[in-house]
């Protein structure tokens, strides 16, 4: 289950570039990065859906297109649903031997949307395709705003981070909110497959979206992806902070499996939040000298001590109910 | 993609029938800082390929070949589309890159 | 059944058998008032095993639609139906399937929008998807609602249209009443409709991309090519209807006329009101008036030269709206009448009223007085912009 991070198993991943160089994705843009290794997961084999947003501007700017295999976007919040017609339309056509006859193995749909395209305005779609069973992956890319339009809060941001439209100030602190428990809300749809993935975990990500492929029925994977635009951090550091965040504790790494939970990361001793949310000694935890920051993530810039034991008591009281729940349903 | 297409010559419903041709356009010309590579330091690991995000590292062979030595190639960047993020040089596992900034000669 | 045979069936019922006579394969659908009993027999049916589809019952018309993109991308034939504020929710997808070029069929149940709250039929649901770039035609009754439905997927599909098709029948005074109709064989059916050979089509062994960013250096082009295609798409729906007249019988104008032999008035209304017009213009044609009615069949696109050629030489026109573009310049088919007319040398008076709004029925005589009342309006030299009509003051 857990996925150990033997560096020079980079050769055993796929050498095919399904997601292209010359895409228009800024610096340092983890999601990006996390399209690239959803292609090198799915092979040519696969249908892409996405949502109107970074990922989809990005690649498609009139006539140059990122991805080698098919794509279709239509709007903003329906992926879902665009999924579930070219789900059920190759089934037809496939049992009415009119196409897709002759492909044994399964085409994988994959429905890609951010956090606002998917947890706000695109959650009607997505519960209505889990609830109907379509053989189809969702994957959520999480970079915990709206970032295509500039950073403005979405119900994936994290307490206490500020955005364009959740700014911290005098009067406010930023995002006064939870961020909402997606894979929770997935969960409870009972579907096959459920996990959270993080890029920074990359060989982790890909044996989950393999897995999603495999499950007969919908599966959603969460994907942590840090945005050094919108974060306000240097773009070399958008590894780093995703990784912080699941060694913190804040974006745990766990599969759900037919109601199973299980921790694809069980983490003794969480890292403090203050390396995620507050570096101040960057030179310890880099490896270049050269880039150091006093602020790593420019959102978090104006957290007080308070907040940020604040937020890391939030993040282990969930960590600690996970584990929890992973007893739990271990035992049934 | 010499110039655009008029409206006749426009494929039904704008589809585009050239998937993976971002690679024409070349994003290289963004970067203020490059990657540079240790040759020595590199074991030729393969993370700074991995978490590229837009698969501008490559595999080079070594200029000093070293009698023994396990991989004849080095990881180098893709001067055509590297964009200067970074991240390679803050994963590489054995510091082997450094961001060098790019300056007119 | 081997022969077609004259039936009594529901309107809605009968628009679903000729789905399930041109083979749909994949229909999604949300339930509204009045489309309701189309997609319940619908989903009957292929419960029974008598249609081979995938019934996707979404959670909402904007689900329903985009849905039927996804399925009209992968080449499969597609149906929906809606009405009123479902349509309103999926006007949004409308237009991009539309331009996407998704030759999905689609029923509408015509309705009045909210608020308030009404389920009963006017026209102000079709009005609101005017510009989204489909080919739209109204239909009067069960027959025409029937050979419509066959006509519609055979004209969207042609590989020159490649349009989606709305298809709009009035809620309730045409979708719940049993009518009687000829139903053709499902042989006669396949005999006409071709299979759907889209040009494109999402499939890994020859990826193609669908709804990239339009950037301002193509979007202009890309909506000419959307026009050009849509004005296109009239010659093949006059080939389909004259080779549906050749087989079957039955001949279907975009424009039609009805006793417009010497008629200096002309009344022009679309829908299932047409038949209490035809009934008011009979009633003054008997008192020896000289009227007649034109009956616009097809919507979209917009029929110019036929009205031109009906309506230039009449002395008045009436023009009956059964929808209100509240604080607009007159009913939407009157506003586009007075601009199609506008530049002839010598033009009609043209009269605009709306009525028949949310299910307010109008009577065969009330016709008539308005039309007995439009020639004094127009020779008074001043003709308002619109008239509301039957309203209580």
């Amino acid at each position: 289950m857990s996925t150990n991070f033997n560096i020079f198993a980079a050769r055993l991943l796929s050498q095919d570039e399904l997601f292209t160089q010359g895409h228009r994705a800024c610096q340092g843009c983890s999601p990006a990065l996390a399209m690239r290794l959803i292609g090198k997961a799915l092979g040519f084999n696969m249908i892409v859906a996405n949502a109107t947003g970074c990922m989809e501007i990005i690649c498609s700017p009139y006539p140059f297109m990122a991805w080698a295999v098919p794509w279709i976007h239509v709007a903003f919040e329906n992926t879902a649903a665009v999924a579930s017609g070219i789900e059920a339309g190759i089934k037809a056509l496939r049992r009415k031997k009119r196409h897709y006859i002759d492909t044994g193995e399964k085409i994988a749909i994959v429905g890609i949307g951010g956090d606002g395209g998917t947890m706000d305005i695109g959650i009607q779609a997505l519960s209505g395709a889990l609830e109907r069973g379509h053989d189809f992956i969702y994957v959520c890319y999480d970079n915990e705003a709206y970032m295509n339009t500039g950073n403005q809060r979405s119900s994936g941001t994290p307490f206490g981070a500020s955005t364009t439209t959740g700014p911290a100030g005098t009067h406010s602190i930023g995002q006064t909110t939870q961020k909402k428990d997606f894979a929770e809300i997935c969960a409870a749809h009972n579907i096959p497959y459920v996990a959270t993935a993080n890029v920074a975990y990359p060989f982790d990500l890909i044996e989950k979206m393999r897995k999603a492929k495999e499950a007969k029925g919908p599966a959603v994977i969460h994907l942590f992806a840090p945005c050094p635009t919108g974060w306000g951090c240097t773009a070399s550091s958008s590894i780093k902070l995703a990784r912080l965040a699941t060694e913190t504790g804040l974006f745990p790494l766990y599969e759900v499996v037919n109601g199973k939970y299980a921790l694809s990361l069980d983490i003794e001793k969480l890292r403090p939040v203050e390396e995620y949310a507050a570096i101040r000694n960057v030179r310890d935890y880099l490896y270049d000298e050269t880039a150091g920051c006093k602020d790593a993530q420019g959102r978090y810039r104006h957290l007080s001590p308070d907040l940020v034991a604040r937020i890391q008591e939030q993040a282990h009281a969930r960590y600690e109910r996970l584990k929890a729940k992973v007893r739990m349903t271990q035992e049934w | 993609m010499k110039r655009h297409p008029t409206w006749k010559e426009f494929p039904l419903g704008c589809v585009v029938t050239t998937p993976g041709s971002a690679v024409l356009f070349e994003t290289g010309d963004w970067r203020s800082f490059y990657p540079r590579t240790d040759e020595d330091k590199c074991i030729a690991c393969g993370v700074c390929w991995v978490f590229c995000p837009d698969n501008s590292r490559r595999k080079v062979p070594r200029k000093v070949k070293r009698p023994g030595a396990m991989y004849a190639d080095y990881f180098d960047f893709n001067f055509k589309y590297c964009k200067g993020c970074g991240i390679c040089a803050a994963e590489c596992p054995s510091c082997a890159i450094t961001m060098i900034e790019e300056r007119e000669k | 059944m081997t022969e077609p045979k004259r039936i009594a069936m529901e309107v809605s019922i009968a628009i679903s058998e000729a789905v399930r006579q041109c083979d749909a394969d994949v229909i999604s659908a949300y339930p509204i008032t009045p489309q309701t009993h189309v997609v319940e027999h619908l989903a009957e049916i292929a419960a029974q095993g008598h249609l081979d589809c995938e019934f996707i019952s979404v959670e909402s018309e904007h689900s329903a639609l985009s849905a039927c993109i996804g399925s009209s991308a992968v080449g499969a034939r597609t149906f929906t139906a809606t009405a009123s504020q479902g349509l309103a929710l999926m006007v949004e997808i409308m237009y991009i399937a539309s331009a996407l070029r998704m030759p999905i069929v689609m029923a509408v149940a015509n309705r009045a929008l909210s608020a308030p709250i009404n389920i009963w039929c006017d026209h102000s649901d079709a009005m609101l998807a005017r510009d989204t770039g489909w080919i739209q035609y109204f239909v009067e009754n069960g027959q025409e609602a029937y050979d419509m439905t066959l006509c519609s997927f055979r004209i969207a599909e042609d590989n020159r249209v490649m349009l989606p098709i709305t298809l709009n029948f009035d809620g309730f005074t045409v979708s719940h009443v049993v009518e009687s109709l000829v139903m053709l064989t499902d042989e006669q059916v396949r005999e006409f409709l071709p299979p759907f050979a889209p040009l494109y089509r999402l499939d890994p062994k020859n990826p193609v991309s669908m709804g990239p960013v339009g950037i301002p250096e193509i979007y202009t082009e890309a909506r000419k090519a959307h026009d050009e295609a849509i004005l296109a798409s009239r010659a093949v729906i006059d080939e389909v209807w004259a080779d549906f007249g050749k087989r079957f019988g039955r001949h279907y104008q975009a424009v039609e006329h009805y006793r417009t032999e010497g008629a200096q008035t002309l009344l022009v209304g679309m829908g299932g009101l047409t038949e209490s017009m035809r009934g008011a213009v009979d009633s003054l044609r008997d008192k020896g008036k000289k009227v007649g009615l034109i009956r616009l069949r097809l919507f979209r696109p917009f029929p110019h030269e036929d009205l031109r050629k009906a309506l230039g030489d009449a002395g008045t026109v009436i023009v009956f709206d059964r929808c209100l573009s509240t604080g607009g310049p007159g009913g939407p088919v009157a506003s586009e009448i007075r601009s199609a007319l506008y530049n002839l040398p010598k033009r009609p008076a043209i009269v605009s009223f709306i009525g028949a709004l949310g299910g307010r029925d109008v009577r065969t005589s009330q016709f008539a007085e308005l039309i007995e009342r439009s020639e004094a309006i127009a020779a008074s030299g001043s003709i308002p912009d619109y008239e509301m009509v039957g309203v209580r003051e």
